[in-house]
C-alpha cells in the first residue's frame, strides 16, 4: 500500500489502498477484484483464453452471469430465441457458465435482466467492494460505496483465473451537487448537466465522488443513474459514499450478509467516506436548484442542452446527422420513437416517473413507445402495482427485460433517419440503429414526448 | 503474443474527435463470438473510412483525434482494428478501457502532445509513410521524429509480447493466496459462498 493509513484520503483511494495484492515500482497495483460480472457479448472470447491456456476459475462464487445484450425483449416465453446468432451467443454463454462452475441467471429466471440491474437487486453488489464486469456501465455500482469499473474481454478472462488486474490509480474529481431539484428535473438532468459542463472527455484519468445534498438526499435509483454516467464523462469510476439510505436498500436482499455478519459490515461500511481534509485532484460544484431538464442534441453525451436553449453551433457533423439547425429549439422536435428502459433508467422509480406523466393520456399517432423494464423483478414489481396497465391502456408497448433500444442488438432498433427519445446513456451515430437520430432525456420528459409526439418541456406539462 | 519492435506502414487520417467504439465496431456485429476475421467490419457504417482500409495496406498506422476509442467497453473495436492491419493508434486521448484493451491485444496506443498531434495528422492526410519505433517511443515520417508516450507497464507488455494472465498467476500466486487470507478475516460477509 502507498499511503499511510492515517494520512487523509479520498474514499476512492481507500478502496483501492483495500484491495492492493502487490505494487510495481512503475506505480501500477495488483488489485484484487471481490466480484465479477458476465454477460453473454463479452464473454466468449474471455473463456477462450482460460481454454488456451489450461486454466480454471480461481473463485467461481465470486462471479455472476446473466444474458442481457442480445436477448429478444419480446416473444420469448420458454426461453426460445428465434434469432439464430442471438440464441447461440446465449447458449454459448450458459454452456461456458457450466463448464467453469459460474452461476447464471438464465431466461427464464423470473430475476433476468440487465446486469448492472439485476446484481445491486441480488446484493451481489455490497459497499466497499470492488467489482468489474465487460462493460462501461459497470461505473452504476458505485453509487453503493463500490469501485467498480468496466474491463474488456481479454481482462474479463484475467480476473477469472486470478481474481486481479493490474491497474494504474486514478486522480480524483470531487462533483459537489447541493440544493433540491426543480419539479419535473430529476438525477438523469443531474447527470447530464455534469456532462454538458466537464465534457465527454473531463473525467478521463480521473475517478469522481458525487457529493452534497442533492446526492446524499438522492435515492438507491437515482444514485445509478448519476453514477451509470459517469463513464459518458470519460471515468471509469464514479463513487458515492454509503449511508443508511445505502443499507437499508441492501439489507434483506438475497445475498446480503444476515446477522452477525451483517452488524460487522454496516460497522464497516460506516468508515467508508473521504477524510474531511482529504484532497482532490479537481473539484466540481453544481448547483441543483437551477437546473432544467436536459436534452442532448448532438451525437454525444455531452452535446446537451435544457429543454427550452437554442441548439448551439455544435460540430457540423453532429448537426448533419441529427438534422438540426443551429439556434432553432429542440423543443417542439417531432419524434418518431420513444424508449423507457436501460442500465441508466429502467428502475422502478423511473417506471413510476413515466407512468405518473401518462396516466389518462394517449401515445402520439406514428409513436412508437416502449417500456423495457430493467429486469424480471422490475417488470413484477410495476405489474404489481399496475403501471403495465397505465403504459398498456397510454399505447406503449411493454416488454420483457433486457438491454434492448439501448444498444440495438436485440431485433429492436430505429430505422434510419428517424428520431429518438431515450432514457438511455448513448447517443452516438448509430447507436440505436444505423442513421437512427437519439436524444437522451429523462423518463418524464421521454413520456412526455410520447404523448406529444414532439419534444416538450416537462415544467410546462406539470404547470397546465 | 507477437512481440512488437519496430512498425511502418501509410498513415491513416481520422481528424475527428469523440470517435467511439460503436463507430469503429456497430453493435448489430456484436453477436459475432470469434476474435479473429472481423477487420471487413470496422467502421462498418462510415464508407469514408470503409473505402481507405479496403485500399491494401498491410499496416496502415491511424492518427486520430482526442478521446479515441471513447464509450462502450467491448474488445471487438480493437479486435476489428487489428484484423483489418492496424497495429499503432496515435491519438491526444484515449477511451480508458478502449486503451488497455489496445495493449492486451498487441496494438499500440500511443499518447501525441498537442503540436506534434498536428505535425502527424497533416503528414497522415498527406498518406505518409511513418515508421514506429516502441522502443525508443518514437515516429519517423519524412526527416522527422515525434515522440509519443505509454506508460513503461504498455510498452513492456508490447515488447515481450506478454500474456497478462499467465504473467500474474506465474509471479503472484502466493501473493494473491496471502490477500485473500487477511480479507477472509477482515471481511467475512465476502467470504460466504467460498
Amino acid at each position: 500500500m502507498n499511503n499511510t493509513a492515517d494520512a487523509p484520503r479520498t474514499l476512492y483511494d481507500r478502496l483501492w489502498d483495500a484491495h492492493v495484492v502487490a505494487s510495481a515500482p512503475d506505480g501500477q497495483d495488483l488489485l484484487y477484484l471481490d466480484r465479477h460480472l458476465l454477460h453473454e457479448v463479452s464473454t466468449p472470447q474471455s473463456f477462450e483464453l482460460l481454454r488456451e491456456n489450461g486454466l480454471a476459475v480461481r473463485r467461481p462464487a465470486t462471479q455472476l452471469a446473466v444474458p442481457d445484450h442480445a436477448v429478444p425483449t419480446r416473444d420469448r416465453e420458454g426461453g426460445a430465441i428465434r434469432e439464430e446468432m442471438a440464441r447461440r451467443q446465449v447458449a454459448l454463454l450458459e454452456r461456458n457458465c457450466r463448464e467453469f462452475g459460474i452461476e447464471l441467471i438464465d431466461l427464464n429466471d423470473p430475476r433476468q435482466g440487465i446486469v448492472h440491474v439485476i446484481s445491486p437487486e441480488q446484493a451481489f453488489t455490497l459497499p466497499g467492494i470492488t467489482l468489474v464486469c465487460g462493460d462501461s456501465h459497470t461505473a452504476t455500482h458505485g453509487a453503493f460505496g463500490a469501485l467498480a469499473f468496466g474491463i474488456g474481454a481479454s481482462e474479463c478472462g484475467t480476473v477469472m483465473a486470478t481474481q486481479c488486474l493490474w491497474q494504474t490509480r486514478a486522480k480524483t474529481l470531487r462533483v459537489r451537487i447541493d440544493g433540491q431539484l426543480p419539479p419535473g428535473v430529476s438525477a438523469k438532468d443531474m447527470v447530464l448537466s455534469l456532462i454538458g459542463r466537464i465534457g465527454s472527455g473531463g473525467g478521463v484519468g480521473h475517478a469522481i465522488e458525487l457529493c452534497g445534498s442533492a446526492v446524499t438526499s438522492a435515492s438507491m435509483e437515482a444514485r445509478m443513474t448519476l453514477c451509470n454516467m459517469g463513464i459518458e464523462a470519460g471515468a471509469r469510476v464514479a463513487l458515492i459514499a454509503p449511508d443508511d439510505t445505502t443499507f437499508a436498500w441492501i439489507e434483506g436482499r438475497e445475498r446480503a450478509p444476515t446477522g452477525p455478519l451483517w452488524e460487522a459490515a454496516v460497522a464497516y461500511w460506516r468508515t467508508l467516506r473521504s477524510h474531511d481534509d482529504a484532497v482532490f485532484s479537481q473539484e466540481v460544484v453544481l448547483d441543483a436548484a437551477s437546473m432544467a431538464p436536459q436534452v442532448t442534441y448532438g451525437i454525444s453525451p455531452d452535446q446537451v442542452i435544457a429543454v427550452d436553449a437554442p441548439v448551439p453551433d455544435g460540430p457540423a457533423r453532429a448537426l448533419a446527422y441529427m438534422g438540426l439547425d443551429a439556434g432553432k429549439p429542440v423543443k417542439g422536435l417531432p419524434i418518431d420513437f420513444a424508449f423507457i428502459g436501460s442500465c441508466t433508467n429502467g428502475r422502478i422509480e423511473d417506471l413510476r416517473a413515466a407512468a405518473a406523466v401518462i396516466r389518462g393520456r394517449h401515445v402520439a399517432p406514428n409513436v412508437t413507445a416502449m417500456v423495457v423494464p430493467g429486469s424480471g423483478l422490475v417488470k413484477r414489481q410495476a405489474e404489481a402495482e399496475g403501471l403495465d396497465s397505465v403504459f398498456r391502456a397510454a399505447g406503449f408497448e411493454w416488454h420483457a427485460a433486457g438491454c434492448s433500444l439501448c444498444v440495438a442488438m436485440n431485433g429492436d432498433s430505429v430505422p434510419t433517419g428517424q428520431r429518438a427519445i431515450s432514457t438511455s446513456n448513448r447517443n452516438f451515430e448509430g447507436r440505436q440503429g444505423p442513421g437512427a437520430r437519439t436524444h437522451l432525456a429523462s423518463p418524464q420528459m421521454v413520456a412526455a414526448a410520447a404523448i406529444a409526439g414532439r419534444i416538450v418541456d416537462i415544467r410546462e406539462e406539470l404547470a397546465a | 503474443m507477437t512481440p512488437f519492435t519496430t512498425v511502418s506502414g501509410s498513415a491513416f487520417a481520422l481528424p475527428e474527435d469523440d470517435i467511439d467504439t460503436d463507430v469503429i465496431y456497430p453493435a448489430r456485429f456484436l453477436l459475432r463470438t470469434e476474435k479473429l476475421g472481423l477487420g471487413n467490419l470496422a467502421f462498418a457504417d462510415r464508407a469514408d473510412l470503409r473505402a481507405r482500409i479496403d485500399a491494401p495496406d498491410e499496416n496502415p498506422i491511424l492518427v486520430a483525434g482526442a478521446n479515441f476509442g471513447c464509450g462502450s467497453s467491448r474488445e471487438h473495436a480493437v479486435w476489428t482494428l487489428a484484423d483489418a492491419g492496424f497495429r499503432a493508434i496515435f491519438a491526444p486521448s484515449f477511451g480508458e478501457i478502449f486503451r488497455s484493451n489496445c495493449t492486451n491485444n498487441g496494438v499500440l496506443a500511443g499518447l501525441v502532445g498537442e503540436a506534434d498531434h498536428l505535425a502527424l495528422m497533416t503528414a497522415a492526410q498527406a498518406g505518409t509513410v511513418l515508421e514506429v519505433d516502441l522502443a525508443n517511443t518514437t515516429v519517423h515520417f519524412g526527416g522527422t521524429a515525434i515522440r509519443f508516450s505509454i506508460s513503461d507497464v504498455d510498452r513492456r507488455m508490447l515488447l515481450e509480447g506478454w500474456n497478462a494472465t499467465t504473467r500474474i498467476l506465474a509471479l503472484h500466486r502466493e501473493d494473491i493466496t496471502a490477500f485473500e487470507g487477511r480479507q477472509r478475516h477482515a471481511a467475512p460477509w465476502l467470504w460466504t459462498k467460498g
